[in-house]
């Protein structure tokens, strides 16, 4: 067993968050949640729709009292855009969590970092536990800890690009250079690079597509349940040192003369 | 303006009688009226303005 995490009020002990979109139906999406053994899984805000009454709902299928909704603001891209829907996801769940994301830029979905800081100082001021997605920059993360944040969500790629740890080192200066959680938030895409970030020290992995655009997604979302639970057990046992040369592991003396 | 289209309602309507109208009241969502949250608590006491830019919004799958 490896050990559980706080993330503002909250003890996890499965460190991985998962996504709800671009799943089949909600039936998929609950089954993969399931298979993943995830805690925590976000969830976007948007209109009703008005012409489809009585249509399903996905808070039937991932119940707020078996699971952590983490709302997110997906499609913001102000500061005030993304304040007012983490009030109104506030008002919806009964949650003070907030995966805060404004976005900078619609080619890459990059955050727009000083819209970001901006918006999570007034979150914070407002009681909420803001989980902000930021790129891999140090000192951006350093910012958002010293305003309050209860973790940093450093990209790992780009949203849905599946192209895994793109600058491990980074990730590590940032391990490095804060103390609340990391959590590597969008860029992993198979269960190599779940376990790669883990292996890093990361706190917890947030993925989505990942999992939903497999061609079987339930069966990525164990997967990924076992590379992070993998990666973190590594990570707590200590990784062996990286030798150039072979070092023999069985004995060297011994040996029957058999020429 | 309700999410973005134009509905004409009779007046004075408080925010819970419209969600009524569109059986809206029971479900999970929350409302903003021009760009301000209004608390699920005061559904019932805030009334409806003509121009009003009404937004119900409910959790959707959204991703990572």
């Amino acid at each position: 067993m490896t050990a559980s995490f706080k993330l503002g009020g909250l003890e996890l002990r499965s460190r991985l968050i998962v996504g709800s979109g671009k799943y089949k139906s909600f039936e998929e999406n609950r089954k993969a949640l399931d298979a993943s053994g995830a805690e925590m899984t976000t969830v976007a805000v948007r209109r009703v729709d008005l012409s489809a009454r009585g249509a399903g709902s996905l808070l039937e299928w991932i119940p707020p009292d078996r699971f952590h909704i983490l709302p997110n603001t997906a499609g913001c891209t102000t500061a005030k855009e993304a304040v007012t829907t983490a009030q109104l996801a506030r008002e919806l769940l009964d949650t003070p969590l907030v995966k805060l994301e404004v976005i900078g830029d619609p080619r890459t979905l990059f955050p727009d970092t000083t819209a970001t800081l901006e918006a999570a100082r007034i979150l914070v001021a407002d009681g909420f536990t803001v989980l902000p997605y930021i790129t891999d920059d140090p000192v951006a993360c350093m910012r958002l800890e010293e305003i309050g944040c209860a973790a940093v969500m450093p990209l790992g790629a780009p949203i849905g690009s599946g192209l895994g740890i793109r600058n491990p080192a980074n990730i590590r200066i940032i391990l490095e250079s804060v103390s609340c959680p990391v959590i590597v938030d969008a860029g992993v895409g198979t269960a190599s690079d779940a376990a790669i970030a883990m292996e890093l020290g990361c706190t917890a992995v947030l993925m989505s597509t990942g999992i939903a655009a497999a061609k079987d997604p339930v069966k990525m979302a164990h997967a990924m349940k076992l590379a992070v639970e993998a990666g973190r057990a590594a990570y707590e046992a200590g990784r062996m040192p990286r030798r150039l040369h072979a070092q023999a592991s069985s004995p060297e003396t011994g040996l029957a003369d058999l020429s | 303006m309700l999410n973005g289209e134009s509905h004409s309602t009779p007046t004075p309507l408080s925010v819970l009688e419209l969600l009524q109208n569109f059986e809206l009241a029971k479900r999970r969502v929350a409302v903003a009226i021009n760009a301000e949250v209004v608390p699920r608590s005061r559904f019932a006491e805030v009334f409806i303005r003509d121009g009003d830019r009404i937004e119900v919004i409910q959790a959707v799958g959204g991703g990572a």
